[in-house]
């Protein structure tokens, strides 16, 4: 939490914050976290096909960062890398550099399973198990080996309470966990990661499939989980990253006409203000413009 | 466009004649043919065997032995041995063939990949599948009874063998209709491969596995050829599974049906509906089984 050297170093420059002026990390609201994701020079290949090349950005603890771009730019392949999630694909393949707190993802003795505990996802289509509303919650500390009853009920009312879900199903735990709403279900599904206290969640466009008044819902639980998790979110909607997010990494398509292959490229990785309002490269412009994709 | 009519003519929804509602009418007309042609002889089966075998059938018919010989009336005696050898065979080839064949099919469609050794298991199994029943028993004979004797457990053998494929290719088929998307669910929070297929892709899959397993068991229980080389046939109650001839209702129907006696007839119809009706009750189950399951669909 306290990174005190770089607060005291910001204050002594910046009596008052002026934003869009200075360098990226300075404009982010509130304190910069520490970095929790290191990513060098990441490319994902699927079989003999490059999906993305050559990412680098850091990824800031308790902040929620948004991945931009338009279809086909690899915003979902990259956040799938972050918790080997790609590994379930065959034929796919992480090169670079990819270090979580420290240690590299894709190292030798690295245990994917270990690592999904710790760093949890949520789908773009909301995904419950076809099991009770209790059942979906407990699902992930009951595999992790949790068989106390009265720490399960604690977990789920907890997760289920964090989620903003608690009051609208309290009566109704034990009815099937499809029988909720788009909405609901998708908040289901974020009790369901959350319960298993993950350091990090990942969420791949998780208001896409929903109407606006949940969209606002999930938004609002998004702002209420950065003070405990860090957040890396997909999106096609570019008023939610200016919403939610504290930085903004902008994905396009590059085409190879030659050898007709599409690949993508992170273009710009800044302070989500600054993405939007002072875009460096020509591109993020045209897109956060709305001129293109 | 200036002062609109006060009659406006009524819109024509109907459909619109032409080729168009003759080709409509014709697909009709002959998928309600196919309905009654595939319909008519089911019907003719059961109406038959209703009425050419409920006379036959009593509580002593059901329970009591021995089989008497074929001369005397159906009054006398019982098919109680061939009922105890039908359940006895039938569901000990349930219990060899069910866990192997979804076990098979888990490993195929989870585990395997695009592996060659998955591949070939897919492959053996469709093969087996064409494999005549009666080759099926004829092989159990060579490798087992030559060298065991007859016993229930041989036809066991021989009915799991005709079994496995139909059970492998069934659950196959259900595990691969559970969407990724579940799979996800689970791996994301931290679940290995075992867990994943036991917590989230079986349960999903349990009731196509199970309507798949029962149909195998009904097809066996009706299975006759390979009984004839393996069980041999007695006349009275043989509990024992694993040592001496048995005898079991599709044999009993075989060798009484092939009678001139009034007797021997009318217990190959009862032994017939008798073995109709335990498909029907193990149909019944089984679907109150999976509903079970399955009671989280909504």
């Amino acid at each position: 939490m306290e990174q005190s050297e770089q607060n005291v170093a910001a204050k002594t420059e910046l009596p008052k914050p002026t934003a869009l002026e200075q360098a990226a990390p300075q404009d982010v609201s509130g304190t910069p976290g520490r970095p929790i994701f290191d990513v060098r020079n990441v490319s994902v290949w699927y079989s003999a096909f490059k999906a993305v090349t050559d990412v680098s950005m850091t990824i800031h603890e308790n902040e929620i960062t948004a991945f931009i771009g338009s279809s086909g730019s690899g915003k979902t392949t990259v956040l799938r890398a972050f918790n080997r999630m790609n590994d379930l694909v065959p034929g796919a393949r992480v090169e670079g550099e990819m270090h979580y707190r420290g240690t590299p993802l894709y190292g030798k003795d690295v245990s994917p399973i270990a690592v999904r505990r710790r760093i949890g996802m949520v789908f773009q289509k909301p995904n419950p198990f076809r099991k009770s509303i209790y059942d979906n919650v407990a699902y992930g500390p009951r595999i992790n080996g949790e068989r106390n009853r009265r720490k399960l009920d604690e977990i789920v009312e907890r997760s289920l309470r964090r989620a903003a879900l608690w009051d609208e199903v309290k009566n109704r735990l034990k009815s099937s966990g499809l029988a909720l709403s788009g909405g609901q279900a998708q908040r289901l599904c974020i009790a369901r990661t959350i319960a298993v206290e993950p350091d990090v969640v990942l969420m791949d466009e998780p208001a896409s499939a929903l109407d606006p008044i949940a969209t606002g819902a999930i938004e609002d639980l998004m702002r209420e989980l950065k003070k405990q998790y860090t957040i890396i979110i997909v999106t096609h909607n570019m008023q939610q990253a200016t919403r939610v997010s504290d930085r903004t990494a902008f994905f396009s398509v590059l085409t190879d006409s030659k050898n007709d292959t599409r690949t993508g490229v992170l273009i710009e990785y800044g302070s989500t203000r600054q993405i939007f309002e002072d875009p460096q490269d020509s591109r993020t412009q045209a897109y956060v413009t709305g001129r293109m994709g | 466009m200036m002062a609109v009519a006060t009659e406006q003519p009524a819109a024509d929804l109907r459909e619109p004649a032409g080729w168009r509602r003759t080709k409509n009418r014709v697909a009709t007309v002959l998928m309600w043919v196919a309905f009654v042609c595939t319909l008519v002889p089911l019907g003719f089966v059961l109406v038959t065997v209703i009425a050419k075998g409920a006379s036959a059938i009593s509580w002593q018919f059901l329970t009591k032995g021995p089989i008497p010989p074929n001369v005397l009336p159906v009054t006398i005696g019982g098919m109680g041995p061939a009922v105890v050898g039908t359940l006895e065979i039938t569901g000990f080839a349930a219990l060899i063939a069910i866990p192997l064949g979804v076990l098979g099919a888990v490993y195929i469609n989870e585990y395997g990949g695009n592996r060659a050794l998955a591949r070939l298991i897919g492959f053996m199994a469709d093969v087996m599948t064409g494999v005549p029943s009666i080759v099926m028993g004829l092989f159990i004979f060579t490798i087992w009874v030559l060298h065991f004797g007859y016993s229930g457990l041989a036809g066991s053998f021989a009915l799991g063998c005709l079994m496995l494929p139909v059970v492998i290719r069934s659950s196959y088929e259900m595990l691969r209709l559970v969407p990724d998307s579940l799979r996800e669910a689970s791996y994301a929070v931290g679940a290995t491969k075992a867990r994943v297929t036991v917590t989230v892709v079986l349960p999903a899959a349990i009731g196509g596995i199970v309507s798949g397993a029962l149909l195998a068991i009904a097809r066996a229980a009706g299975e006759t050829a390979p009984l004839l080389f393996t069980i041999l046939v007695v006349e009275s109650t043989n509990t024992n599974l694993f040592s001496g001839p048995n005898t079991a209702l599709a044999t009993q129907i075989f060798i009484n049906a092939q009678q001139p006696f009034t007797g021997a007839q009318q217990r190959a119809w009862g032994a017939a509906l008798t073995l109709i009706a335990i498909a029907f009750i193990l149909m019944l189950a089984a679907r109150i089984v999976t509903a079970r399951f399955t009671r989280y669909t909504r």
